[in-house]
């Protein structure tokens, strides 16, 4: 489904990203985890088109992201840090307009049923910017989602939630994986990616340093395999 | 197609915003309220001369009200990083630029219907010339003026002194406009006998017109990467 050849990013100078390899299947739930400033989320922000790599292949469902980008984009939901809504449109017309913009039909019925699966159906036609952060993030994950998107590619998406909005979010990702989604979750919450995850993946200094399946969501084997890894601890 | 159709969601989407916030174009019509106001104190409108400035004082309302809003129209997209969002989105950055340009472009012709009536109501200005011509030059140094400024202020929004780098940037590239529209205007209000000078002007702003979009259209790509 994503493949990546030898991924290189350099930005002033810096390289970011070092000849990232990764091949992840279609329906794999993959957690991306590493140190602040290892570029986790510049790997999704290239997966995501939003910036260009300097060098190397990513191919995802075969398409060449550098040539086909538009069509990729079709398949890709996004879920970054912020929310990426409008504070003014209420959440029905944040998920009708983005759901406008990739062609998804009866797309007001779509986005009303999303927006009861998030649990704000009581605020369908109220501002997005009066909610709190629990609340935009459900509505974020809502227009990440709405085109039923085959790549999911999330970014922190535990950061600042409730347990009910985690119960929430954790949810839809799993409904999305039976359907057949690819999910990338960058995180530092080890106990979500143990949960959610299939497989782990670490990075530091814009390497991969190691890739691995955990079963039986051990938060134990994820921790002990990043300290070894990230914190020299064995 | 898609470009057109995710355009124009685009442009409807600044629309319906600036509907509900009424941000911009208040301040537009504010602003052109006040020069128009303005220039009637400081020109007496029953002396003949001062029909020889009001083609100046369509552009200063123009020009001015018109930075107004181009200012406004990349920052909005700061907040949240919305712009991210239209980036991952199925549509290329030509068809933002586009979106962007004809929110921009349909305010920028709100406040020309609202105030050049106005300013000729002011001044008491008598319509000799030529009606479609005067709107056609209306309509090709808004459409100039609004592509290369659209242009400008995406390129302007990534920094944090924007609404100063916006007019630096945007002054010296539509010198060439401004000028052929003013003397265009001119003529035709005041002296239709040197018409075929104005369409001269015409012809000049047209071509600039024409080759700055399509230079946009195509330089867009680089401006709106994060």
């Amino acid at each position: 489904m994503i493949e990546i050849k030898k991924l290189t990013k350099q930005a002033d100078n810096k390289l970011i990203l070092r000849g990232v390899d990764l091949s992840i299947h279609k329906g794999e739930t993959v957690g991306i985890l590493g140190p602040n400033g290892a570029g986790k989320s510049t790997l999704l922000k290239v997966l995501a088109s939003l910036i260009k790599p300097t060098s190397g292949m990513i191919k995802i469902n075969g398409l060449d992201l550098k040539k086909d980008s538009l069509e990729i984009k079709k398949i890709l939901g996004y879920l970054p840090h912020s929310s990426l809504l409008y504070d003014h449109y209420s959440p029905l017309e944040n998920l009708v307009f983005f759901g406008n913009i990739y062609g998804v039909k009866n797309v007001e019925q779509k986005a009303a049923e999303l927006v009861k699966e998030v649990g704000l159906s009581f605020f369908l036609n109220e501002p997005v910017k009066n909610f709190s952060r629990g609340m935009i993030q459900r509505i974020a994950i809502a227009r990440a989602i709405i085109h039923e998107p085959e790549v999911l590619l999330l970014d922190e998406p535990h950061t600042g939630l409730d347990q009910g909005a985690i119960a929430i979010l954790n949810n839809v990702i799993l409904s999305m994986k039976e359907k057949g989604t690819t999910t990338l979750m960058v995180t530092h919450d080890f106990k979500q990616a143990a949960e959610i995850c299939d497989r782990i993946v670490i990075v530091k200094n814009g390497k991969i340093v190691d890739d691995f399946r955990i079963e039986n969501s051990s938060l134990g084997y994820v921790s002990q395999k990043y300290e070894l890894q990230v914190e020299g601890v064995s | 197609m898609n470009l057109f159709r995710t355009a124009f969601l685009l442009a409807q989407k600044d629309l319906y915003s600036e509907l509900k916030t009424k941000q911009i174009l208040v301040t537009q019509i504010i602003f052109a309220g006040l020069v128009i106001v303005v220039f009637s104190f400081a020109f007496d409108p029953a002396n003949n001369t001062t029909k020889a400035v009001i083609p100046g004082i369509i552009w200063v309302i123009i020009v001015f009200s018109g930075i107004l809003g181009l200012n406004r129209s990349f920052i909005s997209e700061q907040r949240n990083d919305t712009m991210q969002g239209l980036l991952v989105a199925p549509m290329e950055a030509a068809s933002i630029y586009l979106g962007k340009f004809l929110a921009n472009f349909a305010m920028i012709l709100v406040v020309e219907i609202v105030s050049v009536p106005f300013l000729f109501l002011l001044f008491d200005f008598k319509f000799l010339g030529s009606f479609p011509y005067f709107l056609l030059v209306i309509f090709l140094g808004s459409f100039g003026f609004i592509a290369i400024g659209t242009f400008l202020a995406a390129l302007a929004a990534n920094s944090k002194s924007s609404e100063m780098l916006l007019p630096l940037l945007l002054f010296p590239i539509t010198t060439p406009i401004l000028i052929g529209v003013v003397q265009a205007t001119k003529i035709i209000l005041t002296n239709m006998d040197q018409f075929s000078s104005a369409l001269a002007w015409i012809q000049l702003v047209t071509a600039y017109d024409v080759i700055f979009f399509v230079v946009c259209f195509l330089l867009i790509d680089y401006v709106l990467e994060v």
